[in-house]
This record gives structure tokens, C-alpha cells and sequence, in this order.
């Protein structure tokens, strides 16, 4: 899987709520909001769902970027899996940036189902972040 | 150091005989010189064989989870036992964390604490020996004599040769103790400025130090038997439902499987030092595992392991937890 460096494209997997960040990109959609094609969506019931592992195996299959994305705090459709959610990130955001794995790959935020333009504002800010790092080259196999 | 040990052969026999406890998890001599190796002592008189000196370098909470755990195929399983766990400072904390963690039943467990000076790292002194088998060997206090193979005798200070989690140990005797053999005093401070080693060092310096110590890594899942914070029935390494990762030492693979042990650590690790002594290849995990242990200090105010009432940090929210790591669109 190579690509020339001037075709390169930031491949971002985007962990997305199913009643607020989903909602959000798809406002964004059905809105015709122009906004950069480089996310693979994943809905999940909520962002508390979301196990740690899953971050790393993107990462490590290939994704130059993970984006997660949950309802604002206070406004979970589970009550409180956006606030379990928090410090499980909280300590991956540094966790990554421990090991020397560039911050900008893995982004958190809070997008509700109203935040159409919000949403396409975050991808174009993600995609522009993990462009300027490049591609992703550190955890997965290399190539023979 | 010596008569600890005697008031602990005393503890440990009077608590068998009086019927307090069923089984004792302490250390008995080692098959080789300067080692000693956790056993389980049922009987009274074989209080006489526990041993304490520098080399009691296991963990032995790792231990108790299985203890604790009734065979699945017995339609109706004993009562739990009563276990006396003989404990340092490192091994006090991860027993709390047991507990909390609902893994080990604070009424079954006798912690009998000891205060600890430091275990040995061996591949430290035999460093020192370039490469030569110890014949015989004799820890005391503050240094170690011992003679190689070939007759040569060496002098060696226990200072040099601890382990290096003991050198950086802030908690010398476990926290929470039923019963306290030899005395406690102060607590050590801090080693250095409290700053971090990797926080020194740029994104490039942790990767090239990170990817340094992967390639040393055999999975042999030392760390991960020797750390008592592991006790999953099936680990996330071993699963093929989903397939996390492959099995072998590729390095994708290696760095994979530390870096999910590391997330299932996350406020959890007490920095024994038990996987790195365990570690056959000397691959270095506290850096890593030290910033974690820092990240759950400075976000959530948490250290693991020092009382049974703070609930582990991941279980818990609050309101203003911080946030700033959250990502605005412009």
C-alpha cells in the first residue's frame, strides 16, 4: 500500500456517538456543508463505549489520525457515559504523546446533533492537523 | 534485618497455630544464591523456613487474584480462604488495589507489613561480576559478600545494586496493615525534582526510547505474569475474537501489546518494579509506566494503592474534570 508523497491523503478514522456527533455530521451532510473526505466514520451508541483499544488498533492499522467524538458534557443520551468517557481521554491524549506518537493524531471533541457546521469545522481542522504531520508510519508493520 | 525476620517467623507461626489464617504467602530461600521464592506456608512449623533479606524482590500480590478464585467446575466451591500476605511497601499497595478492584475480599487477607530497604536487581550485581555465577552470597543491611564461581570474593554495597524502583520508592511499608513487623519510620522523599524523564525529551527522543525497548521484547509475557494488576482470565493479547494483535515478536506487535498493557495500567500501576525485574530481555518500561502513574496524579489527583476508600480514578467522574485536551474548531 504506497502512495506517491504528492497523492498522499490523511486517512482519519472518526469514532462518532450515535445521538450527537453522528446526528452532527449528518446535519452537516443533508445541510450540503462542503467538508474534507478524508474521515471513515465508526457510529457507536456512545463516546463511553469506546474502548481505548480501539484508538490504538486504528492507529496501528493504518489510520494517520483517530477522531472521537461525544455529546457536550451534561448532555449525554446515557447521562453519563460522555463523563466516564472524559478522563478515559484525558489520559489517552497524553498517553499517546507519551510514546512520542504525534498529539495531533489522536484529537477528542464534543459535537452535538444541532452542530452541523461545527462538525465539518472540526474534520477540516483534524485533516488539516494530521496533513501536516504526515502519514501515520510508527505502529504499524512495515512494509517488506 | 535479622530479627525482622525472627518477629516475622513468629507472626506467621502464631497466626497459623491460633487458626487465624489457612495459608501464608511469604518467601522461603531461593534455588540459587542471593534468591528467595515466594511459597505458601500451611503449617506452623514451617513458619521456620520464611525468609526476609533484599532479595524478596517478587510481588507476591500477584499472587492472590487466583487464590481468590473458586474452580469454575466445582458445583459448589469451598469458602474463600483466609490468607496472610508478608508484604513491602510496593506489594502493600497493589493488595489495596485488589481490593478495591473487588478482587481479593478484605476480610480473608492478614497484611502483615515490613518495612522495606529495597530489593536487588540482579542483573545489576551480576554485572558487576562480569558475567560470573554466584557460588555463595550473603545480604545483610547494607552490602552483600559474596564469591563468584571461580573463588574470587566480592564486596558489594546494597546501595549500588538496588532495583530502581526501590531507589525512586516513596512508600516503604504498605499503607493499609493488619500487623506491622519492625518499625516504621519516615517515609522516603521523592528521588529528584519530581520532574519527569520523558517530559525532558522531545516527541522524536520518547519514540526512538519507546521503539529502543520494544525491540528487546520476546513476549514472553513475563511483565504481564509477574505484575499483579494482570489478573484477567483472558488477556486482551491472547484473544482472537477480537484479534487485537499477532502473537509473535514483530515489533508492530510487541509495541501493540505493551501499549494496551500500559492503557489497562492507567491509574492502576504502583510502579513495583516487578515486570521490569521480571523481564528476561532488561526491557524498560518505567518510563512509560511512570508518566502514567504522574498523568493520573496531576489530572485526577490519584495514586494508587495508598487507601481502600479513594475509588480508582476510571470508575468515578466529576463535574469539572478537566477538558482542555479537547479539541475547539476554529
Amino acid at each position: 500500500m504506497t502512495q506517491s508523497d504528492e497523492d498522499w491523503q490523511p486517512k482519519i478514522v472518526a469514532f462518532l456517538c450515535n445521538w450527537c456527533s453522528y446526528a452532527g455530521a449528518d446535519l452537516a451532510g443533508v445541510s450540503r456543508i462542503q467538508y474534507p473526505s478524508n474521515v471513515r466514520v465508526i457510529r457507536v451508541p456512545c463516546s463511553g463505549r469506546i474502548n481505548p483499544l480501539y484508538i490504538l488498533k486504528a492507529l496501528a492499522s493504518g489510520a494517520d489520525g483517530v477522531l472521537v467524538s461525544g455529546c457536550h458534557p451534561g448532555d449525554c443520551h446515557y447521562i453519563s457515559g460522555n463523563l466516564v468517557a472524559r478522563r478515559k481521554f484525558a489520559l489517552l491524549k497524553r498517553f499517546f504523546a507519551n510514546v512520542g506518537i504525534e498529539p495531533e493524531r489522536v484529537q477528542f471533541s464534543w459535537v452535538s446533533a444541532a452542530e452541523g457546521p461545527r462538525f465539518a469545522a472540526l474534520v477540516e481542522k483534524v485533516a488539516e492537523d494530521v496533513r501536516k504531520v504526515g502519514p501515520s508510519d510508527k505502529l504499524v508493520a512495515e512494509s517488506v | 534485618m535479622s530479627d525482622v525476620q525472627g518477629e516475622l517467623r513468629k507472626v506467621v507461626g502464631d497466626l497459623l497455630e491460633q487458626g487465624k489464617v489457612d495459608v501464608v504467602l511469604g518467601f522461603e530461600e531461593g534455588t540459587r544464591p542471593l534468591s528467595a521464592s515466594p511459597c505458601f506456608i500451611r503449617q506452623a512449623e514451617r513458619a521456620a523456613e520464611l525468609v526476609w533479606n533484599p532479595c524478596c524482590s517478587v510481588n507476591v500480590a500477584a499472587y492472590l487474584p487466583r487464590l481468590f478464585t473458586p474452580d469454575p467446575r466445582l458445583k459448589e466451591p469451598p469458602p474463600p480462604p483466609r490468607v496472610a500476605v508478608f508484604c513491602k511497601g510496593c506489594d502493600g499497595r497493589s493488595v489495596v488495589g485488589l481490593i478495591k478492584e473487588n478482587q481479593v475480599p478484605r476480610e480473608n487477607v492478614v497484611i502483615i507489613a515490613v518495612p522495606c530497604g529495597g530489593v536487588i536487581d540482579r542483573d545489576a550485581l551480576t554485572g558487576r561480576l562480569n558475567g560470573a555465577e554466584i557460588a555463595k552470597a550473603k545480604a545483610s543491611a547494607d552490602k552483600i559478600e559474596l564469591t563468584d564461581e571461580s573463588g574470587k570474593k566480592h564486596t558489594v554495597k546494597l546501595n549500588d545494586v538496588l532495583s530502581a524502583s526501590c531507589r525512586e520508592c516513596t512508600v516503604r511499608v504498605a499503607p493499609v496493615r493488619d500487623v506491622l513487623v519492625g518499625e516504621a519510620g519516615d517515609e522516603p522523599k521523592p528521588a529528584g525534582d519530581g520532574s519527569h524523564r520523558l517530559e525532558s525529551m522531545s516527541p522524536e527522543e520518547r519514540w526512538e526510547a519507546f521503539r529502543r525497548e520494544m525491540s528487546k521484547c520476546i513476549r514472553c509475557y513475563a511483565c504481564r505474569q509477574a505484575c499483579p494488576n494482570c489478573y484477567c482470565h483472558a488477556c486482551f493479547a491472547e484473544l482472537s475474537s477480537p484479534r487485537w494483535l499477532g502473537a509473535g515478536d514483530a515489533v508492530e506487535d510487541v509495541m501493540f501489546f505493551h501499549l494496551g498493557r500500559m492503557i489497562h495500567q492507567a491509574g492502576r500501576c504502583v510502579d513495583c518494579g516487578a515486570c521490569v525485574r521480571a523481564c528476561p530481555m532488561g526491557v524498560d518500561l518505567r518510563p512509560f509506566t511512570q508518566k502514567l502513574v504522574a498523568d493520573a496524579k496531576e489530572l485526577f489527583g490519584f495514586e494508587a494503592g495508598l487507601d481502600i476508600e479513594t475509588p480508582p480514578p476510571l470508575t468515578v467522574f466529576k463535574p469539572e474534570d478537566p477538558q482542555e485536551f479537547i479539541t475547539e474548531p476554529g
